[in-house]
């Protein structure tokens, strides 16, 4: 302890602190260009030159990643951890960035949005997206979150001249500030229950001595902010209007990177803190999450909303890997996370391409005849669709398989059998989709415009990956068990100079 | 040494050659006829392949055969473990022998999307081996869930006017049934640490499997519940009428050819291999319900106005015959419902074929629009009687062995379910022969049915080889029943085994 407070007083930052940042560093640097480029250029030329520089600034985010996963250790006093998992959530966060910007790239010439801050704020957004993931300090992890949250505010409410577009950003951004709120009491709470911010630390004093009751208050408080922005229920019910208003992109973009950003916290919050209680508290939610979700996904006719409920209740799946044992909860949870990032972006990208202009064409009606008139694009939604409700070969099967097996192995019958029946359930509205694709015969009003290059790009790349995942999953989990084993256990700690030591492997 | 290598290889191979030619499909030009050549060609290459197996099983020998065993995810510890015993070598050659035929006789009838048809198609036979074939939980939950994406896509596409509401249903029924396999399967995995079969199966019997028996009901139950809607048991079969009425032909003989037996197939396979006391203390009331499957499935096949539904009807009463028989525990009474598997493939497949081809030709199910088809269309007529014969189990014929194999298992168990079930062969005869008798016999009722064309090239290619088959497994049973017969001395080893024990203390 005393060596942690040294540092803190003396140790003015290494370099190699700067290295363990170096993807935000970066992401930020082109986050500004961007900025600064745009009133310069001509308006016509920056949409797509601006596109260009963020895409540049998503791909040597990916580089810095590489870097940073060259040196693992703790950084700027023990506020920033680089792990394999922190690696993970960063390749993650940025790789869908970039898919994002690759899919957007005609959206915004097609719905008439200027595109200047758009990209900028992307790479913004992503910046408090990755630094949740490696902050393993409360005030950072809220700071990150903030960086995070208000570029997601102004992204929601991009289609300037639509109402529903600025009544998804208010809303948005009304009740996320009350949920981020929540979490910085939940924080300050936990400061007074134990006297310091650091996770390690928190639960090294919480393990020390009899659990003071302003702890689960604190984590409580927490959830609330975090099920928030994961659209857990019951703290979700403002997805479906948001993903309704808000841009096809960035819905594709929110439903994923701070989704997962999200989860790393919530990961570290329930994992490394450790409160007895909260297994109840995520229980309750889970179910909850996969019940609504899928109920509610029944009766929408608006694409968009369905697959905001459909978000709910992956949500809700997700959320059972929480209840289950570290180490397997952990990987499995880093599975699903990967898995639904790959095939919801790619769901959201044939959305956006499909909405055309207005975003006009989002009832669940004008997918009909899609099979025919496009098929190509038919064909992959079908597969992305396939791997929401999760069937073989897809990515999506794999990640709810090893959800349920982590469940399973826990002892969590019951939750269980309440997510494999609601994943059976679920089937339906997904499947609702496919039959308007291929069994009804096409509509003339909804214009079929070929695929631009760009979101072809984003296509192949959600595909790939979404059946990699689904047909040669053994590396990604084994890296994901790699580092949840680390994540879970003290052994990272040692590499670096503090003595800070976290929660012994099987302390659940 | 030249059919050891390939027969390390040779279940990989079938059951993969179609999914590559599907895949071949994809990136053919649109032009229909070579892409149904290419089709016929590859489902042909299939059945020649799964010939081998047959040919070289070892028939005194117990266990699987043609094993192959690689690791594909290492954790989960998931293999790709394949192998075939006496049961299941012959559900793979009946997909393979029925395949080909469903290319035929889709020929002519399928003449919009043709390509996905045939891609379909294809995808849809690897998933039916790969059940067949797969000895890992997972591999065969993989392709159990595999199957039901071409289905239903074949029926909600290419079937007939209600096709999306049979899809739906469809999906959804197997669906909903199967996760509960799921639930027990990741139980079992994390009691074992492992999904192999075998591994599964020696441990169970080993008794080193922890907090077993409080929960070996309720995996019993997870197993079954899936199984018994795919057959499907009476309270689960509403979905099939439906979605054979509006599957095209060739998708209504694979369902009732081979997508039932996969329900049969597992029950005999896992919930008799896994859990032999539980099958022999729930024994009781699942062979009831086979037998309400029976009597009901026949009585409701009997009032049916609708041709396709009457052979729908008859699937659930037939296959009432298979669960009877595998829960009668006897050797007369396993080997009969291997035999009525294959046999109602084979033969239900044929009346599938027969039925389209009527429709095609009338554009309707409806008995009543027929009549007097004989004499317009005598090779149709003779080739619809073979059929009906041996679905109706006239001796010498395929449907015969099986069901009089069943009855007499079913007797040694109890006599009253041998007797009950007996009635299931006369009502059997009563709806086929009296269907038969509206359809063909008497004079033309319908004028437009004196120009009915007869039996064309690519039709009699398909119907004839079923029909030929239908007689040569009536005739020479022991050709299949040798390779079954051990297979079902191994499963029954166990629960005698069980048995004796609850006998003894």
């Amino acid at each position: 302890m005393m060596f942690a407070w040294a540092a803190y007083s003396s140790a003015l930052p290494q370099s190699a602190d700067y290295i363990r940042i170096l993807p935000e560093i970066v992401l930020s640097i082109f986050g500004m260009i961007v900025m600064v480029l745009e009133p310069l250029i001509d308006e016509e030329k920056s949409q797509k030159l601006l596109g260009l520089i963020a895409l540049l600034g998503t791909l040597a985010a990916l580089a810095a990643t590489w870097f940073m996963a060259q040196s693992p250790g703790l950084a700027f006093w023990n506020m920033v951890q680089v792990d394999g998992f922190s690696v993970f959530f960063h390749v993650l966060i940025v790789a869908v960035a970039a898919i994002v910007i690759l899919s957007s790239y005609e959206y915004m010439a097609v719905q008439r949005i200027r595109a200047g801050e758009y990209y900028a704020l992307i790479l913004f957004g992503a910046v408090g997206m990755a630094l949740m993931s490696s902050a393993i300090e409360l005030v950072l992890i809220f700071i990150a979150l903030e960086i995070s949250s208000i570029s997601s505010y102004v992204l929601a409410g991009f289609r300037r001249k639509e109402a529903s577009s600025a009544e998804a950003s208010l809303k948005y951004f009304l009740l996320g500030s009350f949920a981020t709120a929540f979490f910085l009491y939940g924080v300050a709470l936990m400061f007074g229950a134990t006297g310091s911010t650091n996770i390690a630390q928190i639960s090294q004093s919480l393990q020390a001595g009899p659990m003071p009751l302003l702890a689960y208050v604190a984590v409580a408080f927490m959830f609330v902010g975090l099920g928030f922005k994961v659209a857990a229920a019951p703290f979700h019910v403002w997805t479906p209007d948001v993903y309704e208003g808000a841009p096809a992109p960035v819905v594709g973009f929110m439903s994923t990177a701070p989704k997962a950003a999200a989860f790393a916290v919530l990961l570290r919050v329930v994992f490394v803190i450790n409160v007895p209680g909260m297994l109840w508290l995520i229980w309750v939610s889970a179910a909850l999450s996969m019940t609504l979700g899928n109920l509610g996904a029944f009766v929408q006719n608006n694409v968009k909303r369905l697959l905001a409920y459909s978000s709910i209740a992956h949500a809700g799946y997700l959320l059972v890997a929480f209840a289950a044992a570290p180490a397997l909860g952990t990987s499995a949870a880093m599975f699903y996370a990967a898995a639904y990032a790959a095939t919801n972006l790619g769901a959201f990208a044939v959305v956006s391409h499909f909405a055309n202009a207005g975003e006009r064409y989002v009832a669940l009606e004008d997918y009909e005849g899609l099979g025919r008139t496009s098929p190509l694009l038919a064909a992959t939604l079908t597969i992305f669709l396939l791997s929401l409700i999760g069937i073989p070969m897809t990515g999506g099967f794999f990640a709810k398989f090893y959800v349920f097996n982590a469940a399973v192995k826990s002892n969590l019958i019951w939750l269980t059998i309440i997510g494999v029946l609601n994943s059976g359930i679920g089937a339906y509205y997904y499947l609702r989709i496919i039959v308007m694709m291929y069994m009804r015969e096409p509509r003339k009003e909804a214009p079929v415009t070929p695929v631009p290059f760009a979101l072809g790009m984003a296509l192949a790349a959600c595909l790939a990956a979404t059946l990699y995942l689904g047909l040669f999953p053994s590396r990604i989990l084994q890296y994901a068990q790699d580092s949840a084993r680390q994540f879970v256990s003290p052994d990272v700690h040692k590499t670096s100079p503090s003595t800070l030591a976290s929660t012994p492997p099987d302390a659940r | 040494m030249k059919t050891d290598d390939l027969s390390s290889v040779i279940l990989t191979l079938v059951t993969f050659a179609p999914l590559a030619g599907a895949l071949l499909l994809m990136f053919f030009p649109r032009r229909d006829r070579d892409i149904r050549i290419f089709a016929l060609v590859v489902s042909l290459l299939t059945f020649v392949l799964s010939l081998h197996l047959p040919v070289y099983f070892r028939r005194a020998q117990t266990g699987f055969q043609y094993e192959i065993v690689r690791q594909w995810v290492s954790s989960p510890n998931i293999h790709y473990h394949m192998g075939v015993d006496g049961f299941s070598m012959w559900l793979v050659v009946l997909t393979t022998f029925l395949t080909p035929l469903c290319v035929l006789i889709s020929w002519k009838s399928i003449h919009e999307r043709v390509k996905e048809f045939f891609i379909l198609l294809l995808i849809m036979e690897t998933a039916l081996i790969g059940v067949f074939t797969s000895l890992d939980l997972f591999l065969f939950y993989f392709f159990w869930e595999a199957t039901l994406i071409p289905m239903a896509l074949l029926i909600g596409i290419f079937g007939h006017e209600r096709k999306v509401y049979a899809a739906v249903k469809f999906f959804m029924y197997t669906m909903i049934g199967s996760v509960f396999m799921l639930a027990a399967i990741l139980w079992l995995y994390a009691h074992t640490g492992s999904f192999d079969f075998v591994v599964i199966r020696d441990r169970i019997a080993s008794g080193a499997v922890p907090n077993l028996p409080p929960a070996a009901q309720w995996l019993f139950l997870g197993f079954f519940l899936a199984f018994a809607v795919k057959v499907p048991l009476f309270p689960f079969h509403t979905w099939l009428p439906d979605a054979h009425v509006e599957a095209p032909t060739a998708g209504s003989v694979l369902l009732a050819g081979v997508l039932l037996k996969m329900g049969t197939y597992g029950m005999l396979r896992f919930n008799l291999g896994l859990f032999p006391e539980q099958s022999r203390h729930n024994a009781w009331w699942i062979m009831i319900l086979a037998l309400i499957g029976i009597i009901y499935g026949a009585l409701v096949a009997m009032v049916q106005p609708n041709m396709k539904k009457l052979i729908a009807y008859s699937s659930v009463s037939h296959l009432g015959f298979v669960v009877l028989g595998i829960f009668s525990f006897t050797q007369a009474g396993l080997n009969g419902a291997m035999f009525v598997m294959l046999a109602h493939g084979v033969s239900t497949g044929g009346l599938f074929m027969l039925a389209g081809i009527l429709h095609e030709r009338r554009h309707t199910y409806e008995i009543s629009e027929f009549g007097g088809l004989a004499a317009p269309m005598p090779l149709y007529a003779a080739s619809y009687l073979l059929i009906v014969l041996a679905s109706a189990g006239l001796p010498l014929l395929n449907g015969f062995i099986g069901e009089f194999l069943v009855l007499s298992g079913a007797f040694q168990d109890k006599a009253i379910y041998g007797i009950l079930g007996a009635t299931g062969i006369i009502w059997s005869a009563v709806y086929l022969l009296w269907m038969y008798q509206r359809v063909f016999y008497g004079k033309v009722t319908h004028p437009v049915n004196h120009s009915l064309t007869d039996l064309s090239g690519f039709e009699k290619l398909a119907v004839w080889p079923c029909a030929a088959a239908a007689l040569v497994m009536g005739v020479a049973p022991i050709l299949w029943l040798g390779a079954i017969d051990p297979a079902v001395h191994a499963a029954l080893n166990p629960v005698a085994q069980v048995m004796s024990k609850l006998v003894a203390p």
